[in-house]
């Protein structure tokens, strides 16, 4: 593999580990409250849907970004209703949420666009487009750093840059601010905060909805900015790949980050057959590169993960208790 | 007397679950810088009146009085704010925070944590000097003991300026040492005008450090008293209703042949910490051995490679026969063939399943018996249910419905089922683990009673608690177990709790160190009874 492959390499890895990454750090902050959320994929899935929907109605991607939002924390209301005040199991109500978002995305769009559950193709100001860092011209020509600088650093959406910028900041509001202490207690023991005079309830629903901007964001980047407009099931699995990386990073944010490029990189693979031929030096089945990142997550999960111990108290409704 | 108004006063305060009456009208003052106990049998109502007035539960109808004022304590954070402060029987803490962050949980100072975290520190270590509560603000809680964890519980309450604290039912996992350490930080409080209410069920604690005592019986508080102005019987009669005998009746112990021979016994963890590490003893017909030691030294171990769900290397031999340790028949199927029942120390996770019946619960173990079987196929449930009936009856147990689920028994109703179950098979040895543990003393009396008739009746019995009056009062021969290994063994009528206790601590009598020393020097300034002459 030359340097220029290598690059395109890297860059596509970025490109498709931001969504990743964003589900995973919506399911850090929902999962760290105690909160189970497999309703990732669903929330991304409306996201996308109403995001490029208003940015095709509208010609503006941040207006679309916002409805994005809004879809997906409306669902994450949806979860936090049945889970934190209903105290409902959580992971029925998160396989609810798939299908519901599964189903009427599609269902919409056909009664809204007619184009066969599709939204028109996003172009101009209904898509985010890429920016260009200050030098990454100038530096162009720079050997190795001009590269590195203007192909994997500069040129991407703003949405990636937000994305790798919420890793630092979720680390920080985890573990330097009181609202932090406070959701990392609640995931583990509510009855301790409970006893503190803390209301289990309001942290957990600040979860959630955290949860739902974060997964709306993912979405609207799967609309607006990785392709262009909403085709069926395009969240194609990534909101389960988000939780896999969630536990292979044991819940931390940096983790989170390793984690998430790490399956970006194979599904960049699985998009470059002609680097695995030349690697291998053989034909390799194009359905079998497609399925390739799927295979290795279980593999790495399996495998490599080691001991993983989840938030004691998640999945677990709070009950006051004697 | 003064005229200073009471620290709490509660005024006809009711509450009901349902159909349930667990508070009804219930009426007390609590002076301040008073150690004020509240004792009665679980259910009787103790924790749901602390946990209204920690605004857990809200009451159905009465008033709370804080130092004169009427107070509403619609939840914790009003409690707090009351300067009420409540140490759980189950400790709230978060497991894997730091002392530091389960201090200042709830109570920070801004939002960001840097800040609050420094002045707790600070602050702690004031505290520990002023109090005795020594605590490593930086140790994780799931790594450091139940005493520094009950410390932190105290401080926490300390730390929100609480001025009166409720302790639930506090020693039931402590040490004899770690419980005097407690009662003397508890009257350090108490010297520096805190007003402590102490809930128990153990009359000695009682006794032994409140300046009144209140007693509640099913829902109603039937009495308030000087503490020196009574004495245990009293008490119990109190809480219980009747007279209560509080010494177990016995006649001497008719010594018969060796039952249980147990030799060199090692166990070792998945994560390969020596759990035994090379222990033996023997166990004769009509013998009670208890095993005294603080949870976690191996006695749960030993119990479980008995009863047959722990391998282990060693020997041991039942009626003379060795018993298989690591094969195909070290099951707990093939040690009941061989005479061995065993009461678990955890009846609700091992002794019992908590949703089935009652009259399921009484044949697991035994259910491949001929006379509950219809067929080859077929169960009879019949057999069964008739069969649990009259074990209901000859053991007392309340509800006698073999048809309710066992988890909507009393704690000591439950263990009458696992106990009925065992006893009734007519066993050689029976293991008995932690068979008072969350019991009335009603129920109590009797389940010591039936342990000691089957003794009577020259069955062997290998009785570990980590109640040392329970040891005491039931074993006709005491082990101690410390850290995987017998550190002794003692007649009881040659020995005492302080001996004991030190046992415990993995301190032998002889020869005598420093260590030895410092530990009964710091027993004795705890006021304990001086020592027996040996």
């Amino acid at each position: 593999m030359d340097f220029a492959t290598l690059l395109q390499m890297l860059d596509a890895t970025v490109r498709l580990a931001t969504p990743l990454l964003l589900a995973c750090l919506a399911g850090l902050f929902s999962e760290r409250a105690g909160i189970f959320d497999i309703g990732l994929e669903g929330k991304m899935l409306a996201a996308a849907f109403l995001s490029a929907a208003i940015a095709a109605v509208s010609g503006s991607v941040w207006l679309g970004l916002f409805a994005g939002i809004g879809a997906s924390i409306a669902l994450s209301i949806i979860h936090g209703l049945a889970s934190i005040t209903f105290r409902g199991n959580q992971l029925i109500s998160g396989v609810a949420i798939n299908f519901l978002a599964a189903g009427l995305t599609v269902v919409i769009a056909q009664s809204w666009f007619a184009q066969g559950g599709r939204t028109p193709q996003l172009s101009g100001g209904a898509r985010f487009n890429p920016i260009t860092l200050p030098f990454a011209e100038a530096l162009r020509d720079v050997p190795v750093i001009g590269p590195i600088y203007f192909q994997l650093i500069s040129g991407h959406t703003p949405l990636v840059y937000l994305a790798i910028l919420m890793v630092p900041i979720t680390w920080w509001i985890l573990y330097r601010t009181r609202f932090g202490l406070r959701l990392r207690a609640v995931g583990e023991n509510p009855a301790a905060v409970d006893t503190a005079g803390v209301s289990v309830i309001g942290l957990r629903y600040a979860a959630v909805a955290i949860c739902g901007v974060l997964c709306g964001i993912a979405g609207a980047y799967l609309a607006t900015a990785l392709q262009a407009g909403f085709v069926k099931d395009m969240s194609a699995g990534r909101g389960y790949i988000a939780l896999a990386a969630l536990i292979f990073a044991k819940w931390r944010p940096w983790y989170a980050l390793y984690a998430c490029l790490l399956f970006g990189f194979l599904q960049a693979l699985s998009l470059r057959p002609d680097v695995i031929t030349r690697a291998l030096n053989f034909q390799v089945n194009g359905q079998l590169l497609d399925v390739l990142p799927y295979i290795l997550t279980v593999v790495i999960l399996a495998g490599f993960v080691g001991k993983a111990i989840p938030p004691r108290a998640g999945g677990e409704p709070y009950v006051k208790e004697r | 007397m003064t005229d200073q108004a009471p620290a709490i006063e509660l005024k006809g305060i009711s509450k009901a679950f349902g159909p349930v009456q667990a508070n009804k009208d219930i009426s007390i003052r609590v002076m301040p810088g008073t150690i004020h106990g509240i004792i009665g049998e679980n259910g009787a109502g103790k924790s749901t009146l602390m946990s209204i007035l920690y605004g857990f539960y809200k009451a159905d109808a009465g008033e709370i009085y804080i130092s004169g004022r009427k107070t509403a304590i619609p939840d914790s954070q009003a409690a707090i704010a009351a300067g009420i402060g409540m140490v759980f029987q189950h400790f709230k803490l978060v497991e894997n925070f730091t002392v530091l962050e389960n201090v200042v949980l709830g109570a920070e100072d801004s939002a960001m944590l840097r800040p609050s975290l420094a002045r707790a520190r600070r602050e702690l270590k004031n505290l520990a000097e002023e109090y005795e509560l020594n605590v490593d603000p930086d140790a994780i809680i799931q790594d450091v003991g139940v005493g520094m964890q009950q410390r932190v519980e105290i401080l926490k309450a300390l730390y929100r300026k609480a001025d009166i604290l409720i302790l639930d039912e506090p020693t039931g996992v402590l040490t004899p040492a770690e419980a005097d350490h407690l009662f003397r930080i508890l009257e350090n409080l108490r010297r520096e005008g805190k007003t402590i209410i102490l809930i128990t069920h153990k009359l000695r604690e009682i006794m032994e450090i409140t300046d009144t005592v209140s007693v509640m019986r099913r829902g109603e508080m039937t009495a308030t008293v000087k503490t020196a102005d009574t004495n245990p019987a009293e008490l119990a009669e109190l809480m219980v209703g009747r007279k209560v005998l509080l010494r177990v009746d016995k006649a001497p112990a008719q010594i018969g042949r060796k039952i249980l021979e147990v030799q060199d016994l090692k166990v070792t963890d998945d994560k390969g910490v020596h759990r035994l590490k090379g222990i033996s003893f023997d166990v004769h017909a009509g013998e009670i051995l208890g095993i005294a030691g603080v949870a976690g030294n191996g006695q749960s171990e030993l119990l479980e490679v008995l009863g047959g769900y722990e391998k282990a290397t060693g020997k041991v031999l039942v009626n003379g026969e060795e018993i298989d340790l690591t094969g195909a028949k070290s099951d707990g199927q093939s040690r009941r063939k061989r005479g061995i029942a065993h009461v678990p120390e955890d009846r609700q996770r091992e002794g019992l399943i908590m949703d089935f019946h009652a009259w399921e619960n009484t044949g697991f173990g035994y259910h491949h018996a001929d006379h509950y079987q219809r067929s080859r196929l077929f169960m009879d449930n019949a057999a069964l249910k008739r069969d649990t009936e009259e074990k209901m009856a000859r053991f007392d147990v309340r509800p006698p419905d073999p048809n309710l689920e066992a988890k909507s028994f009393s704690g000591g109703n439950q263990q009458k089922i696992v106990l009925a179950r065992e006893i009734e098979r007519n066993p050689d040895l029976l293991l008995v683990g932690q068979p008072t543990r969350g019991v009335d003393i009603g129920a109590i009396e009797f389940i010591h009673q039936q342990i000691v008739a089957l003794r009577d009746q020259g069955k062997a019995i290998l009785l570990v608690s980590v109640e040392l009056e329970e040891i005491l009062s039931l074993s006709d021969r005491i082990a101690v177990m410390f850290d995987g290994k017998i550190m002794g063994e003692r007649m009881p009528q040659e020995t005492d709790e302080k001996e004991l206790g030190l046992l415990m601590a993995g301190i032998t009598t002889e020869p005598r160190g420093p260590l030895h020393e410092a530990v009964e020097a710091n027993l004795a300034t705890a006021g304990g009874d001086a020592r027996k002459e040996v």
